[in-house]
């Protein structure tokens, strides 16, 4: 993930006038009331951690996207868009669309069948405890440490863009998330992401709409980047077949196996944040359609995120430059690129959503990671391995209090990241260690029965530890990039690439090996957890337009065709 | 229960009914210089409407004594 802010000051990007306050109040007001009003269901413990399993395929396919559709994603790739051009596109289809269709299709019914609480959860079943501690304790550490890297996010963008205190945003943001997750529980999290997606659209899509008019339409805007930058920034998939021929340094083995096969499958798939959202679906049939839905929508979010990046390209007087020398110039950063277009087509009203939108994000992306981080904390560790023996209101209770510490240890997390901003990077890398390797684990365990226990731990360790150590190498001599993407013209974007794809292949040996050498499980451990000894319930005789299939199919069409369209 | 779709109805109909009223403000009484470009489009008030037409319809469609 691309670093967002810098810790340099620079004059506030916009002005909020009286109503654009009157929205921003207002969405703090509805939030808390949803909190308030779903506070009474939430009183055990299925109703606080999963939202009861009983949201329907629209509601968690939607949470589902809006859980990663964060704000310092959002300007994080219009900020890529503008530096790399289109190419920025492929975080949203190669990135995203195959992962969310594989989940939907092949490993759902797993998750869901098994009744796993989280995805550690499915780990313990299948492997056994020591695979679900290891996952579990790196997870919960991430989440809140995520929390907190969010919090920070939004308060020096919100300082940046509208010259707010960063101690006002961090204590009101965070007090809010704490109310409505405490209150709530998972529902109210999953209510308020629904509410953000909206928003998000609502907010933003004015932007693509006057700023293709400004610009003549996508014809004349092509012309227009290609004149005032290069005729690489227009397309997705034409320069990569050598690191030097386009704007990303990256090549297709990349952008194929290490982005679409290994980095997006890992998160998508894995990364309990965004599964947590499926699991609260009320049948399978939904909980295989909601990712179906979320990848139909996540192929229309670079209208709003992309395509302003490019607009900036084309109609900004002014030339946008890396956060490492905004400050030194006195220019603005890439990242700058969403708010400065905010500013320029979004009058009183219009401004005032579209910065609801991105304070919407933020806080969504902090109350995400705090609901699974308590999901987390009391089922994986504080369950299992501290008291196995309390009542359903007891963990609910924990649950609670679970949340409140987490906000709290995301507060003190984003003060330490404002003293050493560079801890960001290591949070974002820490993420990035971890996920790659998990995906080869769950896959894996779920797909070939003679995976064991042992090879489950022992994969998972040795794929973050590979994954630690390709990262500290390049860390410490930037030149070892050519031997991790296997290219003397490599950029930064490859060695993330490369570093999932080599750990999580490293994560793959192992568990095959060590499976290989140490005794099978028993058909009988294994039932309802993996291919071929787990019966899905058929769909039955329903009309073609009712099965998940049918819609994965438009949607992998629908893909298709826009990566040849934008080729 | 409330649904989550009365919500989103709630949030779309009184922010589109701010813009609505800020850009019909604007289209009556314009500032002498505009700060936004296109300002001759009065996106606000198009928008504006938009989004509380939108917003109408799902409190309507989804009010908690229809559901």
């Amino acid at each position: 993930m691309r670093p967002l802010v810098g810790t340099h000051a620079a004059a506030r990007l916009v002005h909020l006038s009286a109503v654009d306050v009157v929205i921003v109040v207002f969405y703090f007001a509805l939030v808390l009331s949803i909190g308030w009003y779903l506070k009474g269901r939430a009183k055990t413990g299925e109703d606080f951690f999963m939202a009861g399993r009983e949201m329907t395929a629209w509601v968690a396919g939607l949470s589902f996207l809006s859980a990663n559709l964060g704000a310092l994603e959002l300007m994080g790739w219009a900020g890529s868009a503008y530096q790399y051009g289109i190419m920025a596109t492929n975080a949203y289809w190669i990135g995203a669309i195959p992962a969310m269709l594989f989940l939907a299709l092949v490993m759902m019914p797993f998750y869901y069948i098994s009744k796993t609480h989280s995805v550690p959860g499915y780990l313990k079943l299948r492997f056994g405890e020591p695979s679900r501690a290891l996952s579990a304790v790196c997870f919960a550490f991430m989440t809140v440490l995520m929390s907190g890297v969010n919090m920070f996010a939004m308060a020096k963008v919100m300082q940046i863009v509208l010259g707010w205190d960063i101690n006002f945003s961090i204590w009101v943001s965070s007090l809010t998330v704490a109310i409505y997750v405490t209150l709530g529980g998972l529902r109210s999290a999953i209510f308020n992401e629904v509410l953000q997606f909206f928003l998000i659209w609502a907010g933003s899509l004015l932007i693509p709409i006057l700023g293709l008019y400004e610009a003549g339409g996508w014809g004349n805007l092509k012309v227009l980047i290609a004149h005032r930058v290069s005729e690489q920034y227009v397309h997705i998939w034409a320069g990569v077949g050598s690191f030097s021929n386009n704007p990303m340094g990256i090549n297709w083995v990349g952008v194929v196996f290490g982005l679409g096969a290994v980095i997006s499958m890992g998160y998508w798939t894995t990364d309990f944040l965004v599964v947590q959202r499926i699991l609260s679906a009320k049948d399978i049939r939904s909980a295989e359609m909601a990712p179906i839905i979320g990848a139909a929508f996540k192929m229309m979010v670079p209208v709003i995120v992309i395509l302003p990046g490019l607009l900036g390209l084309a109609v900004l007087p002014e030339k946008l430059v890396p956060e490492s020398i905004a400050a030194s110039v006195g220019a603005h950063s890439y990242n700058d690129v969403l708010p400065l277009m905010l500013a320029r087509y979004c009058g009183p009203g219009l401004l005032g959503l579209g910065i609801t939108a991105l304070i919407a994000g933020f806080m969504s992306g902090m109350a995400g990671n705090v609901s699974a981080f308590t999901t987390v904390w009391t089922y994986d560790i504080y369950h299992p391995l501290i008291n196995s023996k309390g009542s359903d209101q007891h963990y609910v209770s924990m649950g609670r209090w679970t949340t409140v510490v987490g906000v709290l240890i995301s507060v003190g997390t984003a003060y330490l990241v404002m003293q050493f901003a560079s801890i960001m990077d290591y949070v974002q890398a820490l993420f990035s260690f971890f996920i790659a390797p998990l995906f080869g684990t769950v896959v894996l365990g779920m797909l070939w029965k003679r995976t064991t226990g042992p090879a489950g731990f022992w994969g998972l360790l040795c794929g973050t530890l590979c994954s630690i150590g390709m990262w500290a190498w390049v860390k410490v001599d930037p030149s070892a990039l050519r031997y991790v993407a296997l290219s003397p013209h490599a950029k930064g974007l490859a060695q993330d690439y490369f570093q999932a794809l080599w750990s999580c292949l490293v994560c793959v040996l192992v568990t095959v090996g060590v499976s290989l050498a140490t005794k099978p499980m028993p058909d009988s451990e294994l039932t309802g957890l993996v291919y071929g000894l787990t019966k899905v319930p058929e769909v039955g005789h329903v009309p073609l337009h009712q099965k998940p299939l049918f819609w994965a199919a438009v949607v992998s069409v629908a893909f298709v065709a826009l990566n040849l369209i934008f080729w | 229960m409330v649904s989550i779709w009365f919500f989103i109805g709630v949030s779309l109909l009184v922010n589109g009914a701010l813009i609505l009223g800020a850009g019909s403000y604007q289209l009556f009484d314009p500032p002498a210089n505009p700060s936004v470009a296109l300002f001759y489009l009065h996106a606000n008030v198009w928008w504006g409407a938009v989004l509380l037409i939108c917003g109408v319809f799902y409190c309507v469609r989804f009010a908690p004594k229809r559901t």
